[in-house]
């Protein structure tokens, strides 16, 4: 045995290299980097930032355009407020402050919206209560149908109407009336989707609790629900403004003729036909007042919960 | 909200199983159920079935096909901002929830804009020189409207992914990576599996609305080419005396949309059971 240990000839180690290592297992070469278990997922975040950018580059020139000096809306020619206010030098008829038919359409999106977020939202709170105290299949019920007129097609629900209003409830004419009664149909489950989902996160206990220190049924849902469900509730008012406004779809059948169009439809009207960056203003107005809403909510709600969490996270946990 | 829901779908019911009047095309509906026929409904049947099988046809491939681009960018995304977002993730999360807050009109109007045969994207292809002559993208170009499907609806996918990404465990990743597991499998035997619930809601939501959809199809093309069967919908409504018509290819379309639904109910109900 020791004999054949001391046959193996002698090296001196040394003077020699490191054994280097398998070179599957290297992360200097480069193609180590992709073999790297444990590498930064680059292609990802490139990935990420390629969608960030293919999803909002081409609004922010829809944006810009509406401020292009010329009547082209694909080639940047320039800056000015001509499509917007009008210039002394141009033809006004396409600016979105001084066109009649596109401030009417303005003013109809405007009282549209505000209109149903002001009868939407208190309505699906009402609602998300009362449906968390059903009992029996109710609620299940309740559950599929507001689902449902979710994910189902806007069209089936505007044809539906439209046929609705037309023959069988012919005491409310087409035109607001008809839109604002869809609109709040439709609209309606947003906040009961989001109020449930606050109710069920927040429990029964706070209720209980305001009910044991004395506090009637009433006074428990006003001083202790309410006030926990305010946050809900205000995203629920800027979802309800925002998708109302640019809603073009159950409106545009329900409208009764060019009047009572609001600007949503107009765009949609010339975006197939005649192009001007008078009808991106249009669409950035929209974007802007909905903004505006939004930033509404975002100051009331830090208002309310001062010094809490970041509300971009739970903004987006009623989203998801 | 039961009323105003359930009545309108009952006339539409009624018109669909009802009669025409025979003189101007107008129908007259017929809203005791034991007076219903179903002539005009199979007529209407065969019709649909005769003439516009390649609008369903093209319809069902469309949304097959952007459905499938959706979730992979979508899964992508969500994957990569839940995962590796870290300080960042606000920032991710405004700018993911941002296309909600932007018009759906708006941000097809950008895109018929940037396609125009003058607009930048042509710009940007002859400046590489990748096609000599500019491309008319609005000319009923099947991939146009497939693309522009899958950015209209993506951020409707995202954000649930995101939503339930976010929450997965990330000791149970870790274990698999550490048991010896590459990213890849790991990703596949674990994460994956974990986000199934997400991806069937992810697809309700992003699917079924696209079958009714008519307004993409219009702004990026508005050619018969592509015409899908939201455009059947819309045209019978723009055309005078089309209301049975209209009500029957409604009917249709919801009964055809209840089949995923109830699927992805009872697929919901058996995983809470299995909690």
């Amino acid at each position: 045995m020791s004999e054949t240990i001391s046959e193996r000839p002698h090296v001196d180690r040394r003077m020699q290299e490191p054994v280097p290592r398998a070179r599957s297992r290297s992360t200097r070469t480069p193609l180590g980097w992709w073999r790297n278990p444990w590498r930064k997922p680059r292609i990802l975040a490139t990935f990420t930032w390629g969608y960030l950018a293919w999803s909002l580059l081409p609004v922010l020139i829809a944006i810009a355009i509406s401020f292009n000096a010329g009547r082209s809306n694909s080639v940047w020619q320039g800056f000015s407020f001509q499509w917007w206010w009008g210039h002394p030098k141009f033809d006004p008829s396409g600016a979105l402050f001084v066109s009649p038919e596109l401030r009417a359409a303005l003013i109809q999106s405007l009282r549209l919206s505000f209109l149903t977020m002001f009868i939407a939202v208190p309505l699906g709170v009402a609602f998300a209560i009362g449906i968390s105290r059903w009992r029996g299949p109710a609620p299940a019920g309740a559950n599929f149908l507001m689902l449902f007129s979710f994910v189902i097609p806007e069209i089936i629900i505007g044809i539906s109407m439209f046929l609705f209003f037309t023959y069988l409830l012919k005491v409310v004419h087409l035109g607001t009336g008809a839109q604002l009664l869809s609109l709040v149909t439709y609209q309606v489950s947003y906040p009961v989707i989001i109020v449930r989902a606050r109710l069920l996160s927040i429990g029964k206990e706070y209720e209980e609790a305001a009910t044991d220190l004395g506090a009637s049924p009433t006074q428990a849902i006003r001083r202790v629900l309410l006030p926990l469900l305010y946050p809900a509730i205000l995203v629920s008012f800027a979802l309800v403004f925002a998708d109302t406004i640019d809603d073009f779809i159950t409106v545009r059948y329900l409208s009764a003729g060019a009047n009572t169009e609001p600007l949503s439809v107009k765009i949609y009207n010339f975006s197939r036909g005649s192009l001007t960056p008078g009808i991106n203003a249009a669409a950035t107005f929209l974007l802007l007042s909905t903004l505006v809403i939004a930033l509404i909510g975002v100051f009331l709600y830090r208002r309310i919960t001062s010094g809490q969490r970041g509300q971009t996270h739970e903004m987006a946990d009623y989203l998801t | 909200m039961v009323v105003l829901f359930a009545l309108p779908f009952y006339v539409v019911v009624s018109i669909a199983f009802g009669t025409v009047d025979p003189v101007f095309r107008s129908p007259l509906p017929v809203y005791q159920p034991w007076f219903w026929t179903s002539k005009y409904l199979l007529d209407e049947w065969t019709f649909i079935t005769g003439q516009f099988r390649p609008v369903e046809l093209r319809t069902l491939v469309y949304v097959v096909l952007a459905t499938a681009v959706c979730l992979v960018i979508a899964y992508a995304v969500a994957y990569y901002v839940a995962r590796f977002g870290g300080k960042r993730k606000g920032l991710f999360l405004t700018l993911l929830i941002a296309p909600f807050f932007i018009s759906y009109l708006m941000r097809m109007l950008s895109w018929v804009e940037l396609l125009q045969p003058n607009g930048y994207v042509n710009s940007v292809l002859a400046f590489f020189h990748i096609t000599p002559h500019p491309i008319n993208w609005l000319a009923g170009v099947p991939f146009t409207v497939v693309i522009g499907l899958v950015y209209g609806y993506i951020p409707y996918m995202i954000l649930p992914l995101y939503g339930f990404l976010d929450r997965i465990d990330q000791s149970q990743v870790e274990a698999g990576r550490d048991l010896g597991a590459s990213p890849f499998w790991t990703f596949v035997r674990v994460t994956l599996p974990l986000s199934k619930p997400a991806i069937l809601a992810s697809l309700v939501i992003v699917t079924l609305p696209m079958f009714g959809d008519y307004y993409t199809n219009n702004l990026l093309s508005g050619s018969p080419k592509t015409t899908m069967f939201g455009n059947l919908l819309d045209n019978s409504m723009e055309a005078t005396g089309q209301g049975p018509e209209a009500a029957i290819l409604v009917l249709f379309l919801v009964v055809f949309l209840m089949i995923p639904m109830l699927y992805y109910m009872r697929e919901t109900a058996k995983a809470q059971r299995r909690q």
